[in-house]
């Protein structure tokens, strides 16, 4: 391949790959403008809030395609993945800055001074969300953790005036930059042992290492227990962004001291990409997927054209067929390296299997004790993320035996992250309107409330009672789908506690209701009234949990075919 | 099929459009919300008299038909398998009567509930479409929904309108249901995977309504046809498939179909037990009662009228219509655990309510133990008497446990209300401050003693049938249980009679607000008089009730027979012979 070729080549791949990236890049812009804004001092004439929504709006509309794609594809010489599940979790993160952006809007923070700084930080870290959402690669893994967590801590730090917010912003940067520390080693060890950073080659060699070493002249136990710290440090750095148990103090903390609107942002578009990270990390180290179709679904410009001459395959085609033409001492085929890759599988399934149990377990009895609600809410998405760390565990002990399985386990964790965008978003919208009334965070000042502001509670109830996961609420529908997967891997002892869990969890969330329906009102509290605009806005956020309640079966076949791509 | 879809769902979801229209009244208009939710709940009753009735027409009842009737299925979740499929017959139709009848007498005697009339309406008629709900669900998913659903209002309505520990009670009402129903889910997504229709014969998938008998017989095969097509096993929420599976093949027997077992035991003994364990929460049978009399206690009088009446009727239903039939194998082998559990809950029951002072805990309490028959006569496993088959002992059981339970919905109902009746005039229900009743309200005393009678099982009263069918029925499966389950009569006796004593008789009142008792108003006659009709009716013609009752439990019971008979039988044989065989080995080697 001449040099000529090569860069033919990549100019090719590239310009297809932009297309693909095209809601990303749309973010770019958006933050650009703002920036810009800030710097012509445009602020008083232009509301930044215009142009936060216009961008997010705009990379939503382009985040498409809405038709599930056909096969997975790889983007920028293999860097990322671009599948329907990229395409999912790239939609629920740009759908959540739609809403955000109006929940802030209503909400009155950020002020108008400080909005294209708040924006342009939201907007940075969302990027790297999806980054973190179709890594495919570590070195992007890293890069999307980074670019997602530097902003969240100058988030934490909003409210300038406070000390809590000062502190929950420093603690969080020290936590973010050890957690971030120990994942670059990881990722170097996996790195010196495995010759690859490329997450499809890498489970190739895997898979050959691991083959190799049930045959005499295999590997030793150093080698293995290097990989096995490799991986858990990795982990690490996914556990930190997950908030699960024991990477979880930084959360309450952040959580308390942070604004509402931060809370709303940290717990739900950063948690859904984490779980989307953990899925493509769980599944690089744990399976082989089908090699990388050639790019043609990603083709919208009409650069189609450009491959006419089929001689210059894209480079991703090369990377990927490289990989799988390995010059290995014993070439395997597809289906007996995923087999081979089995002890890994094996390994990653218990070790998820302890943190979710961990993590759901100890987030649920924490946050009994918590008398301000923000701090309650922080431990109940610890625990949450527990529940939602439960399918990969169940998708890994399937992917061996029963592929479609471990996509629908998958899928029931996508499924879950969509209704929980809807359940955390409403929660702390919640409190974000309260506290603009009652000035307030405390869960005893809500006493009575539903004399003052009856709707804006119901739906508060309703969205802790779908936290909880009862029918006919849209929290019950993610529950099921998460313990059917478990169900189908036969993990008993995980989802015996997943149901005892859920459980212990309705103590605390309907304590909250309690005070705010049952508890006699305070008698010095000064009268207090929920305008219509915000009232609208938590009903907006409730109706879905409401309605797809009873009717779950469409995002749960959109879930399904995100996921049909993973095994 | 649409006139019984129109059917079934205006007596399920009547209460919940009366609730979205309650929420548009204006707040002041106390009264008016009221009588409006006793229209709602009388129209229902309304609606299930009219099935019950001869000449109802194409919605009347037919006690001819042992079946499910009434039934249809729309597919609701399709990704899943689950439908919105609903049915009636001889076992669901009877609760269903009693629940619309309970739920509406229980709103009469809401009158007296003054705080936060609105909220109090609208949750009392979304507690009524989920109680109706469960026992016209078919769809395992849906009856799952429908038994959850039940469960916010209910805490709502014992944590705001209760007495002084509400809210304790409220909660712990919640945590235990929960608990149960979590390990209800459980059990229920381990059938589901465990399920696949293709293992169904023809005849049973039209049984079990998965391809519906009003199809024309073309139109049924194309449909069979297209599900044996399908490459994998096609899971199922239709409890009626359910119960076919459970029965007639051996999918429910292994955790892989392999057989695997998990310590030892398989698929279905371990979801009996959690299903059991679901239902028995609810019933409620000894050690997992202690929800009851804090729940009872606490709840106001028409709600504490409701929970007796009709939600531990929920738990018999499930373990009737869900536990046996699915897993036979397990009920099979537990079936003396189960009738243990029923006999050590009308012991300790009725020990515990010989120990009360309060009067609505004494009630309380008697539930438990009178909830025990319900519990024995379903797993009196007695089809096999020694080497016979003979499934007449169970059948009596079983229709004595369904008579009970109906029996105990009104005398238990009736037995609240007229503690609610005292309690507002004297406000207290210590028992040992009450006393001359009788001479202060002749009429009420009379009715209380009517009903009270009643719930102690006097011949000539409703709960008499049920107990004596049920005790009669253990004989042959137990002479220890059939004895202390007769003996527990006596306790009964005892604790109804003393309280009669020291409440009713006497000289004179001398507690507290002796001014206050003033007699009976109309309402509460009203409410009251026909609960000790019913309880007299019922006492003197049975037959009304097992008319349209015993067809089905019969037929539930020779399914189960013909299964004890056909696949049991050989089974324990051939473990026997391998037993008796493998020792043989060990001794040779010794």
């Amino acid at each position: 391949m001449s040099l000529f070729d090569l860069i033919h080549a990549l100019n090719d791949d590239t310009l297809q790959s932009l297309a693909a990236f095209r809601g990303e890049l749309v973010l770019c812009v958006t933050i650009v403008l703002l920036l810009l804004l800030r710097i012509v001092n445009l602020t008083s004439r232009i509301d930044s809030f215009y142009v936060m929504l216009a961008g997010s709006a705009a990379a939503l509309y382009l985040a498409g395609p809405w038709h599930p794609l056909e096969s997975r594809t790889e983007l920028f010489t293999g860097l990322l993945v671009y599948d329907s599940f990229t395409v999912y979790f790239r939609t629920l993160l740009f759908f959540f800055a739609v809403l955000f952006a109006i929940f802030t809007r209503i909400s009155g923070v950020p002020d108008r001074d400080a909005g294209p700084d708040v924006y342009s930080l939201v907007l940075g870290a969302t990027l790297g969300m999806c980054l973190m959402a179709s890594a495919n690669h570590l070195l992007i893994v890293f890069l999307g953790v980074e670019m997602a967590s530097v902003p969240s801590y100058a988030l934490a730090g909003l409210l300038k005036g406070r000390r809590q917010s000062s502190e929950a912003a420093l603690k969080y940067a020290i936590y973010g930059a050890g957690a971030a520390g120990v994942m670059l080693y990881g990722i170097s060890l996996l790195a010196g042992v495995l010759g690859s950073v490329h997450l499809p080659t890498m489970a190739v060699r895997l898979a050959d290492l691991l083959q190799s070493s049930n045959l005499e002249h295999g590997i030793g136990a150093d080698t293995h227990m290097v990989l096995a710290l490799g991986g858990l440090m990795v982990l690490v750095g996914v556990a930190f962004k997950l908030s699960a148990v024991p990477f979880h103090f930084w959360c309450p903390d952040v959580f308390e001291g942070a604004s509402a609107e931060v809370n709303a942002f940290l717990s739900v578009a950063s948690k859904a990409a984490a779980l989307a990270l953990l899925a493509r990390v769980a599944i690089g180290f744990g399976y082989i997927p089908a090699p990388a179709a050639p790019q043609a679904e990603v083709a919208m410009f009409n650069v189609a054209e450009a491959r006419t001459d089929t001689e210059s395959a894209p480079v991703a085609d090369a990377v990927a067929e490289d990989a799988a033409a390995q010059p290995s001492p014993h070439a395997l085929d597809r289906a007996e390296q995923i087999k081979s890759l089995g002890p890994s599988r094996d390994f990653l399934a218990r070790v998820l299997a302890f943190i979710a149990i961990l993590t759901c377990t100890f987030g649920n009895l924490a946050a009994y004790g918590q008398t301000n609600i923000k701090r309650l809410l922080a431990y109940s998405t610890i625990a949450q993320a527990g529940y939602m760390i439960m399918p990969v565990p169940a998708a890994m002990v399937l992917a061996g035996s029963d592929p479609k399985a471990a996509g629908d386990a998958m899928a029931a964790m996508a499924f879950y992250a969509g209704v929980y965008l809807f359940m955390n978003l409403g929660a702390f919208a919640v409190v974000a309107f309260f506290r603009n009334i009652l000035h307030s965070e405390e869960i005893a000042d809500y006493a009575g409330l539903i004399r003052r502001c009856p709707i804006v509670v119901v739906c508060f109830s309703i969205i802790l009672v779908s936290l909880i996961g009862l029918p006919p609420l849209a929290g019950f529908a993610g529950k099921l789908l998460i313990f059917s997967s478990l169900v189908q891997a036969k993990l008993w002892t995980l989802l015996v506690i997943a149901g005892l869990n859920t459980a212990i969890s309705l103590y605390y969330y309907l304590r909250v209701v309690k005070i705010m329906t049952i508890d006699p009102e305070p008698e010095q509290r000064r009268p207090v009234n929920m305008a219509i605009i915000p009232g609208t806005y938590v009903v907006v956020v409730t109706l879905p949990l409401l309605i797809l309640g009873l009717w779950w079966d469409q995002l749960a076949l959109v879930a399904q075919s995100a996921a049909a791509h993973l095994f | 099929m649409e006139s019984y879809v129109t059917l079934l769902s205006l007596i399920v979801f009547l209460p919940t459009a009366g609730a979205l229209a309650l929420a548009f009244f204006p707040r002041e208009k106390t009264e008016a919300m009221k009588t409006f939710s006793l229209v709602v709940t009388g129209l229902v009753f309304l609606l299930t008299v009219i099935v019950a009735l001869p000449r109802g027409g194409e919605w009347q009842f037919n006690t001819a038909i042992s079946e499910m009737q009434k039934v249809f299925a729309i597919d609701w979740i399709s990704s899943f398998n689950i439908q919105y499929f609903m049915g009636l017959d001889g076992i669901s139709f009877p609760l269903v009567l009693l629940t619309s009848f309970v739920t509406m007498i229980s709103m009469a005697a809401s009158w007296p509930i003054q705080k936060h009339i609105k909220a109090y309406c609208i949750l009392f008629l979304l507690l009524e479409t989920g109680m109706l709900g469960v026992f016209l669900s078919l769809d395992f998913f849906l009856f799952y929904v429908f038994w959850e659903v039940m469960l916010l209002p209910m805490y709502f309505l014992i944590g705001v309108w209760g007495g002084p520990r509400r809210e304790y009670a409220a909660i712990k009402f919640f945590l235990y249901t929960l608990l149960g129903s979590v390990f209800m889910l459980i059990a229920i997504l381990m059938l589901y995977f465990a399920s696949d229709l293709k293992e169904l014969s023809d005849e049973q998938l039209i049984a079990a309504s998965v391809v519906s008998a009003q199809l024309d017989s073309a139109e049924q095969l194309a449909k069979i046809a297209d599900l044996r097509a399908q490459p994998n096993a096609v899971h199922t929420f239709n409890i009626l498939a359910l119960q076919q599976l459970g029965q007639h093949t051996d999918v429910f027997d292994s955790f892989d179909g392999k057989g695997q077992l998990f310590l030892g035991k398989s698929l279905q003994w371990w979801a009996f037990l959690l299903l059991l364990v679901g239902f028995v929460i609810k019933v409620p049978s000894v050690p997992l009662h202690t929800w009851l009399p804090d729940a009872h206690v606490e709840a106001p009088t028409p709600i504490s009228m409701i929970l007796a009446g009709v939600l531990l009727k929920m738990g018999g239903y499930g373990i009737i219509r869900i536990c046996y039939p699915i897993c036979p194998d397990a009920g099979y082998d537990l079936a003396y655990f189960v009738c243990a559990l029923g006999v050590v809950s009308m012991v300790y029951g009725g020990f515990a309510a010989l120990a009360q002072k309060d009067f609505k805990r004494l009630v309380a309490y008697s539930s438990v133990s009178h909830m025990g028959y319900v519990v024995l006569g379903i797993g009196v496993w007695s089809a096999v008497a020694g080497n016979e088959f003979n499934p007449d002992a169970w059948k009596m059981g079983m229709n004595g446990a369904m008579f009970q339970m109906l029996a105990h919905g009104i005398s238990s109902a009736g037995m609240f209300f007229m503690v609610g009746v005292i309690y507002d005039r004297v406000h207290h229900r210590n028992i040992d401050q009450f006393g001359g009743l009788f001479a202060k309200m002749p009429i009420y005393s009379g009715l209380a003693i009517g009903i009270f009678f009643a719930g102690l099982g006097l011949p000539g009263l409703c709960g008499f049938i049920g107990e004596v069918l049920v005790t009669l029925s253990v004989w042959n499966f137990s002479h220890a249980l059939a004895v202390v389950s007769a003996s527990v009569v006596i306790i009964t006796a005892a604790y109804i009679l003393w309280t009669l004593q020291r409440v009713y008789l006497g000289p004179e009142y001398k507690g507290p607000h002796g001014d206050h008792l003033y007699p009976m108003t109309s309402r509460e006659l009203a409410i009251a008089g026909p609960l000790l009709a019913l309880a007299i009716l019922f006492g003197v013609y049975p037959q009304l009730i097992f008319n349209y009752m015993t067809p089905s439990v019969d037929r539930t019971v020779d399914e189960l027979a013909t299964w004890t008979e056909d696949v049991k039988t050989p089974r324990i044989n051939a473990a026997e012979q391998a037993g008796a065989v493998q020792p043989a080995p060990e001794v040779a080697q010794q």
